[in-house]
């Protein structure tokens, strides 16, 4: 019986949820598999945790980002006790949309969520504390750290949350103890608009989703930002297939280091050669977020070490 | 690592044996070294010698630009190996001309740091053989283009002659005489001409531009387009009964607007090809047809209203240009009045007053009162050697106003002469003895300074100037004032630069690959240049250049393969996506998609721009020799 | 010790590199604070490549072309103005000052030009400091 353990970290939960798209296989997988932990689904103790040998827990699954000193003893934790770690989903990988808290400082969070915004009402400035008389809560990190900036990685399923058939594919792999999976070709691949790609894309102006009725060409040939050309294939082009175009969950191919440049760079260079420079800003200044647009799963990787002393 | 001296020129600046202790200890430098001229014969010894001895697999030059001396370099090294395993650094017009000591040190350092990691992530590659068109094209059919197309024709090759204007001949058959032998420009011009026109290796395609180049050297392909005529040049015989019967008349830009045309016209009896032309602007109307008397009158039934522009496409292997020069405006000229005055003229308006066959008949005349003008100033210079017009030096003012004077008091025994000059540059074959013979033995007034102003008083055009030598104003009323104006590129030289992507500078001349050793060639490959389209010269000089750009392109097609830069993209089709950013990006249509829905980069068409793979967003396209990996450890050594 | 700023300059091969060769012959003197990387495009240089310079500690990018209509490859440099304005906008959003990375046409014989921005950059980093990403 092969042991496993699923942590969830600052994350959504819906890593831990998408165990579940395996359908009836999971049951098959329970008659090969041990879970020695899972906070998520059972309840199971620190000190569970802590009294484990070293390197007994065959697979751990990490799974959301490193927020607080909890995730972070966790992390380490967990490393310990097991043979292979591994970062489940996009908050532990890159640090998916959370990751984009980078941008801000902790005091500024603090402030928008708890003091300052439309529909709070906070007049003596209570905040969330570490320390309450004898009670303790872990404390949040100055800013979100993905597992690899913690621990070493041994594998990646990437994905918000992984699609089923990319973690099919991954935990097949993992029982047989390779930890190198997924394919390395980009989403246009295998996505189900493929076939109405023109010779020539030249953008001329940029659509957000709703502002133009889709036609069903590719996303990008009717000049709406689609992460499709930079993100990793896997997940079959699900999205496109409801009708949305890709925005990057899937990461980019192991050659790529930066998602969101690389996008952009195609982005630039597929905009309409000769146009006149003043029209150049205005278009590039209505994309309104540029790193929520082309960072939105990987701002955690733009900014490694949280926000800059802004001299902007 | 070889660090060059150049003499003083770096070890003055850079602390060279500082800077090959350094690299000595860098990893993967077995042997560091300075040595006073490496591209000198011992220099490039040194080099083999030391491969030889120890074995070296990669070789480093610091020293001057690539651009110099890359070629040299990597000839030596292609005895051992790739060329690729030679790489230079330099350290010299990027640094030691340029910083001071201490820092360009260090900035050596860092420079050679960088090239050792690119050199070290170099790829042997063997060049890609293209094969090439023996065929040359040549745009301009003035002296310079004639004496170019007539050199590659004799050797045996074909030659594509495209003019703009109706006629071949440029500027020079505008002129009376040249200098310094006073031969008679027409009569020496012509017979060229008309061998240009009997060359059975050369096709003339007069009163025609190009419109479109692509291909790469060897394969080129042009578009031109032959504009019509409405006159079968194989069927009229100059006789001239059209041009009688036409009611237009317009200015002739040949005579300098001082002369008119007709609507249907030839631009000199000399033309070649000989034939009128209708120029359609001038025309009453062609489509609706408005007058047509000429073709009433024409006996040899030449005329033909409906010819309609050719499109010509070609394939050749190198392409020479030489679109010759232009007079500077003089209406640029605030302080000479805008040359806004009948009797103010330009050089070239004189030139062809002197011209038997010009606006008045080869009689000097004062415009304004059509006698002969009793006094004449000559200003040289004019919007030349000015900060305020043209900086630069026109070349051929000082001798041809030498020569207006001269032909002046011939022609009008008892007139005087004056010639504002600043310097007089008299450098060619007899030119010195011609200008010592104007100035002492025709008695003509030189006179060193520039002149501040000129204005019309009553019958005359004052002169307000300078004597420098006497310290003292001088001031001339004159009959008729001649300004040596500036020679300047072309505007159109413009558009056929960026047509064919050569660079041109802020006089509009085309810029050589090297100033003093590649005075003929583009810095892109297969394009040379020929004649004052290069800078302003003289005749002799223009045809020696010509010859030069022509002995240039026999080079390249008298080969049956051309070698092409193997430096091209590669794709990485096992993973490509088919997202078609690359392909949406090449200008050179390089890059494909196939059947199988991927990118395909097509060799012979890649020029190695990289511009595809900084696009790629699975960064599938490598650059041969400048992949990601080289330059980001580039950047890391540097930063 | 006054500070140095760390800036390491892409230069096209047919006109940015040529200027600054002419900038050499002609001995017009500059600050030595750039370092420069010649490609053959400046076409080819990657937003990735800004990136990882300024994450490696550069306090400065400049990227040298040939004026727009003027690229010996046509068109590379109409992109690089594109992919620059991009990269300004996001390093904007990152809180990185816009002004650290500089993109001119510097043409083959504009080696005055070429000296002159390059001082012009030099002491606008200076001014600005080290870059935030290098703390």
């Amino acid at each position: 019986m092969a042991k496993i353990a699923m942590y969830w970290g600052a994350g959504c939960g819906g890593c831990d949820v998408s165990l579940l798209g395996i359908h009836e296989a999971l049951l098959d997988l329970l008659d090969v598999l041990e879970i020695v932990f899972w906070p998520c689904a059972t309840d199971f103790k620190y000190e569970d945790l802590e009294k484990m040998k070293d390197k007994s827990i065959d697979v751990a699954f990490y799974n959301g980002a490193i927020r607080t000193e909890e995730n972070e003893h966790i992390a380490k934790l967990l490393r310990k006790k097991a043979k292979l770690l591994v970062a489940y989903g996009s908050c532990a990988s890159k640090g998916c949309v959370i990751g984009l808290a980078n941008l801000s400082t902790k005091e500024d969070i603090f402030d928008a969520a708890y003091l300052h915004n439309e529909s709070t009402k906070n007049p003596d400035g209570i905040v969330p504390q570490e320390k309450a008389g004898d009670l303790e809560l872990p404390a949040i990190l100055p800013y979100l750290k993905t597992l690899d900036q913690v621990v070493e990685v041994d594998a990646v399923i990437p994905g918000c949350p992984p699609p089923t058939p990319v973690l099919v594919e991954a935990l097949n792999a993992l029982l047989e103890g390779k930890t190198t999976f997924g394919k390395e070709v980009a989403l246009c691949d295998e996505c189900p608009r493929k076939d109405t790609k023109p010779d020539k894309i030249e953008i001329t102006k940029f659509y957000r989703w709703h502002e133009k009725e889709d036609n069903g060409d590719c996303f990008l040939a009717q000049n709406m930002i689609c992460m499709g050309p930079a993100t990793r294939a896997g997940c079959g082009g699900e999205c496109i297939a409801a009708n949305i175009p890709c925005t990057g969950c899937m990461g980019t191919v192991s050659r790529v280091k930066d998602q969101g440049a690389s996008m952009m760079s195609a982005i630039a260079s597929l905009m309409e050669e000769e146009m006149d420079e003043e029209k150049e800003r205005e278009l590039i200044a209505s994309i309104h977020d540029m790193v929520g647009t082309f960072y939105k799963y990987s701002a955690a990787r733009l900014l490694p070490k949280g926000r800059l002393k802004d001299e902007s | 690592m070889f660090v060059c001296h150049c003499g003083v020129n770096i070890a003055g600046v850079v602390d060279v044996e500082r800077v090959a202790e350094e690299m000595r200890h860098y990893p993967g430098v077995v042997f560091s070294t300075t040595y006073q001229y490496m591209c000198s014969d011992p220099g490039q010894n040194l080099i083999r010698q030391k491969i030889e001895e120890e074995g070296l697999d990669g070789v480093v030059v610091a020293a001057c630009s690539p651009s110099m001396h890359e070629e040299t370099f990597r000839s030596v090294c292609r005895d051992y190996f790739s060329e690729y395993r030679c790489e230079m650094a330099n350290i010299r017009e990027q640094d030691s001309w340029v910083h001071e000591s201490e820092e360009a040190t260090e900035k050596a350092i860092k420079i050679l740091k960088a090239t050792v990691e690119k050199l070290k992530g170099n790829e042997d590659f063997e060049p890609i053989l293209v094969p090439v068109e023996k065929k040359v094209l040549v745009i301009g059919g003035g002296i310079a283009g004639i004496q170019t197309a007539l050199d590659i024709a004799d050797a045996g090759y074909k030659v594509i002659l495209v003019e703009k204007e109706a006629s071949i001949g440029g500027h020079m058959a505008q002129l009376s005489e040249t200098f310094p032998t006073l031969d008679c420009s027409q009569c020496i011009l012509t017979p060229k001409m008309v061998s240009v026109s009997r060359h059975p290796n050369i096709k003339l395609l007069a009163y025609s531009e190009v419109t479109e180049v692509s291909g790469y050297v060897g394969n080129f392909e042009v578009k031109i387009r032959q504009k019509p005529r409405y006159v079968d040049v194989d069927k009229c015989t100059v006789c001239g009964d059209c041009e009688d019967a036409c009611p237009v008349v317009v200015p002739n830009a040949f005579e300098m607007d001082r002369e008119p045309r007709k609507a249907i016209y030839i631009p000199f009896p000399q033309a070649v090809p000989s034939t009128y032309t209708i120029d359609r602007d001038a025309c009453l109307g062609l489509a609706p047809l408005t007058c047509a008397e000429c073709r009433e009158k024409c006996e040899a039934d030449a005329i033909n209203y409906d010819m309609m522009p050719r499109i010509i496409e070609e394939k050749v292997g190198a392409i020479i240009i030489a679109t010759g020069y232009d007079m500077y405006d003089k209406s640029n000229l605030v302080e000479y009045g805008y040359g806004d005055d009948d009797d103010i003229i330009t050089s070239l308006e004189f030139e062809r007053m002197l011209s038997a066959s010009g606006p008045t008949g080869g009689n000097i005349i004062k415009p304004s009162t059509g006698k002969p003008p009793k006094k004449v100033v000559f200003i040289q210079c004019a919007g030349s050697r000015d900060r305020q017009h043209m900086p630069h030096c026109s070349s051929i003012c000082c001798m041809y106003t030498a020569k207006h004077a001269l032909l002046y008091k011939h022609h009008v025994h008892d007139g005087e002469a004056y010639i504002f000059y600043i310097d007089i540059r008299a450098t060619g074959k007899g030119y010195e003895e011609f200008i010592a013979n104007v100035m002492e033995e025709e008695r003509i007034n030189y006179v060193r300074g520039k002149v501040a102003k000129i204005f019309r008083e009553g019958d005359d055009i004052v002169v307000w100037g300078v004597d420098t030598l006497t310290g003292r104003k001088v001031e001339v009323r004159a009959d008729l004032v001649v300004l040596a104006m500036a020679l300047v590129g072309k505007e159109t030289t413009r558009d056929v630069a960026k047509l064919f992507k050569v660079a041109v500078d802020e006089g509009i001349f085309l810029k050589e690959a090297h100033p003093k050793l590649k005075p003929v060639e583009a810095l892109s490959r297969g394009i040379y240049y020929a004649g004052c389209a290069q800078a302003p010269k003289d005749i002799p000089a223009a045809v020696a250049q010509a010859s030069a750009a022509a002995s240039k392109a026999l080079a390249l097609i008298s080969k049956d393969e051309l070698e092409k830069d193997p430096l091209i993209a590669v794709v990485d089709e096992e993973h490509c996506s088919g997202c078609g950013v690359c392909i949406s990006v090449c200008p050179y249509g390089a890059l494909q998609r196939g059947s199988d829905g991927k990118a395909h980069c097509i060799e012979a068409l890649c020029e190695g721009c990289g511009t595809c793979a900084a696009a790629c967003p699975s960064n599938n396209i490598e650059m041969r020799n400048y992949r990601d990996e080289q330059i980001e450890k580039m950047i890391e050594v540097i930063v | 010790m006054s500070f140095e700023p760390k800036i390491v300059a892409f230069l096209c091969n047919w006109c940015a590199y040529a200027g600054a060769d002419m900038a050499g012959t002609s001995r017009i003197k500059y600050p030595a604070n750039v370092v420069p990387i010649r490609v053959m495009c400046s076409g080819r240089v990657d937003p990735e490549f800004v990136l990882d310079a300024f994450e490696k500690g550069a306090d400065g990018v400049f990227i040298g072309g040939c004026h727009p209509g003027d690229c010996h490859y046509v068109s590379g440099n109409y992109r690089t103005r594109k992919r620059v304005i991009m990269m300004k906008k996001l390093l904007q959003e990152m809180g990185i000052n816009p002004a650290r990375l500089r993109l001119e046409w510097v043409s083959a014989t504009e080696g005055k030009k070429f000296a002159t921005v390059i001082e012009e950059f030099v002491n606008e980093i200076k001014e600005l400091g080290p870059s935030p990403e290098g703390e």
